[in-house]
């Protein structure tokens, strides 16, 4: 992995109500809880209230300096809006995480890794709508580790309010679903 | 090990001002530091703390004026427009020689402008936005941090000085979340018995707080007893931070946002071989003139950045007085710089000046 998982500069973008923020966040806090420095900087601006959202999370071993970058080592991307906005924003050897079943026609560059999962299907499937940033967590880990599952399973705890405690269980499986989803394309790709 | 907490700034700011014993917090909602007074509405009941959404700005700042009389730890925050309509409050504050905490989230304007993050509040900040001869210690946090960690020293810092403090913070800082550690805090004792109102014992004199002094011999006492108290604060209270200085050639002056974002293009000037350096001025009042007086001996040029057509430029001037060049680069209307971009136009300073 590049720059042995030193710094990772993520932006993570989509409609509002996609769970964008929450993914940023809990990634976040599962950075913090392995000591690591991070920052999480949302969108808040005319565009959140129009609809769309992005956050910038950063996890980084040594102090971070600016919160506000305009190029990224990872973009996860979850609408059509952010795909054409985010996508050339991408450090070459980057990558490129979309949700396939909302985005039609992703980036065509060569110099980076694309790869999408039909994460909204999935979510459906499990019967809650709601776990689709988790799947899409759960595959952007499997690309890039910068936390363990467990940090994430941890901070969840930790971000979600008690009164929805009975859904961690369905989260994990989300994050798994991801894991596995990811690990089976790659498998098609070396076949 | 310390233990950490994931926060927004306008949070860390909020939790920080219970931990610093703050009594009472008068506020309106305001984009984008909403945040504080719903965190404050919520936990400052806990703990027996007057809250309260007064019906204006106008109404907050003498609230804030009313208790700070009463001896009360006492803090009010608001975004630009917000603060704008306290400026007469602040005055009459200063005036009255009361310790408070303002802190100002600022968006970009003028006007109503936009919620998003600007630096436009400098000059209505640090020259005085109300009228009459006062200053305020202004500190300018860069980080979630420094949102908590300058609660506890505003709020000091306006007892020591009976003297209003100005927190000036920025969107991006107020909504952004990083991990922030309270660290252990115990309130000074502060003897407010000569001139807080707290109800007249008859073992002394009625306590008198105002800024009326309608004699003019009288009115210029209490000016030059002001101007000494400033004077003070300007010998004992100017902080700033600063990296790679030792081998610079060149210099980025910038706070909040801009100092963090200067700071990735001074690690990518470095990559390309180009010695700048960051000064970051803590308090923007009192400002570190006499550091920039030193390092415009040993630096070409220097670069402000600013979210703001150029204001604390001139003060960066007045520090150098001349010796170096003093460029600005600014971007506006809630629009930040890109670490890249800052780059970009330093390179082609320097090639301007020739002074490679």
């Amino acid at each position: 992995m590049k720059n042995n998982n030193q710094l990772e500069e993520l932006i993570v973008a989509g409609f509002g109500g996609q769970g964008v923020l929450s993914l940023g966040m809990t990634l976040a806090y599962a950075g913090m809880l392995e000591n690591k420095e991070i920052s999480w900087m949302p969108s808040y601006g005319p565009e959140m209230r129009g609809g769309t959202a992005n956050c910038i999370t950063i996890i980084s071993a040594n102090k971070i300096s600016s919160p506000i970058i305009s190029l990224f080592d990872s973009a996860i991307v979850l609408n059509q809006p952010s795909m054409d906005k985010f996508a050339p924003r991408v450090k070459p050897g980057g990558i490129l995480l979309y949700e396939s079943s909302n985005i039609f026609k992703p980036s065509t560059r060569t110099d980076i890794e694309i790869i999408g999962i039909p994460a909204t299907t999935e979510a459906l499937q499990m019967k809650n709508a709601k776990v689709m940033n988790m799947i899409i967590l759960g595959a952007y880990l499997q690309l890039r580790p910068v936390v363990s599952n467990e940090s994430i399973l941890e901070a969840l705890q930790k971000v979600l309010p008690e009164k929805y405690h009975h859904l961690l269980p369905i989260n994990r499986q989300a994050l798994e679903r991801g894991e596995s989803m990811v690990l089976a394309l790659k498998g098609q790709l070396v076949n | 090990m310390a233990e950490f907490k994931l926060m927004k700034g306008n949070e860390a700011m909020a939790e920080a001002a219970i931990l610093a014993g703050c009594d009472a917090y008068f506020g309106y909602p305001i984009t984008p530091q909403s945040e504080v007074l719903e965190y404050l509405a919520r936990e400052m009941p806990k703990h027996n703390r007057i809250v309260m959404q007064a019906e204006s700005e106008v109404a907050s700042i003498n609230m804030v004026y009313g208790a700070a009389g009463a001896g009360f730890r006492t803090m009010t925050s608001s975004s630009s427009p917000g603060i704008s309509l306290m400026q007469e409050g602040i005055s009459y504050i200063a005036g009255a020689e009361l310790p408070c905490l303002i802190v100002n989230v600022n968006r970009a304007g003028p006007g109503l402008g936009t919620i998003q993050p600007g630096q436009g509040d400098y000059f209505q900040s640090v020259k005085g936005g109300g009228h009459g001869d006062y200053k305020m210690i202004v500190l300018a946090p860069a980080s979630v941090q420094e949102m908590a960690d300058f609660v506890y020293l505003g709020f000091d810092l306006a007892d020591k000085y009976r003297n209003p403090v100005l927190m000036l913070s920025d969107g991006a800082i107020g909504q952004m979340m990083e991990k922030v550690e309270f660290k252990p805090y115990t309130r000074p004792v502060v003897d407010k018995s000569a001139w807080a109102t707290t109800g007249k014992p008859k073992s002394r004199n009625r306590n008198y707080i105002t800024s009326l002094f309608i004699q003019p011999e009288r009115m210029e006492v209490h000016n030059l007893k002001l101007e000494e108290k400033f004077k003070q604060i300007r010998e004992h209270e100017v902080r700033f931070e600063e990296i790679n200085t030792t081998d610079a050639e060149y210099l980025f002056v910038a706070y909040g946002l801009s100092a963090r974002i200067c700071q990735k293009a001074m690690d990518i000037a470095r990559e390309k071989g180009i010695n700048i350096a960051l000064l970051r001025p803590i308090t923007l009042y009192p400002y570190p003139y006499q550091r920039l007086h030193e390092l415009a001996s040993q630096v070409k040029m220097m670069l402000s950045v600013e979210l703001n057509s150029g204001q604390m430029v001139e003060d960066v001037r007045l520090g150098v007085n001349g010796k170096v060049p003093v460029e600005f680069y600014g971007r506006m209307g809630g629009m930040m710089p890109t670490p890249e971009e800052i780059v970009h136009h330093l390179e082609t300073l320097i090639q301007y000046h020739h002074v490679n």
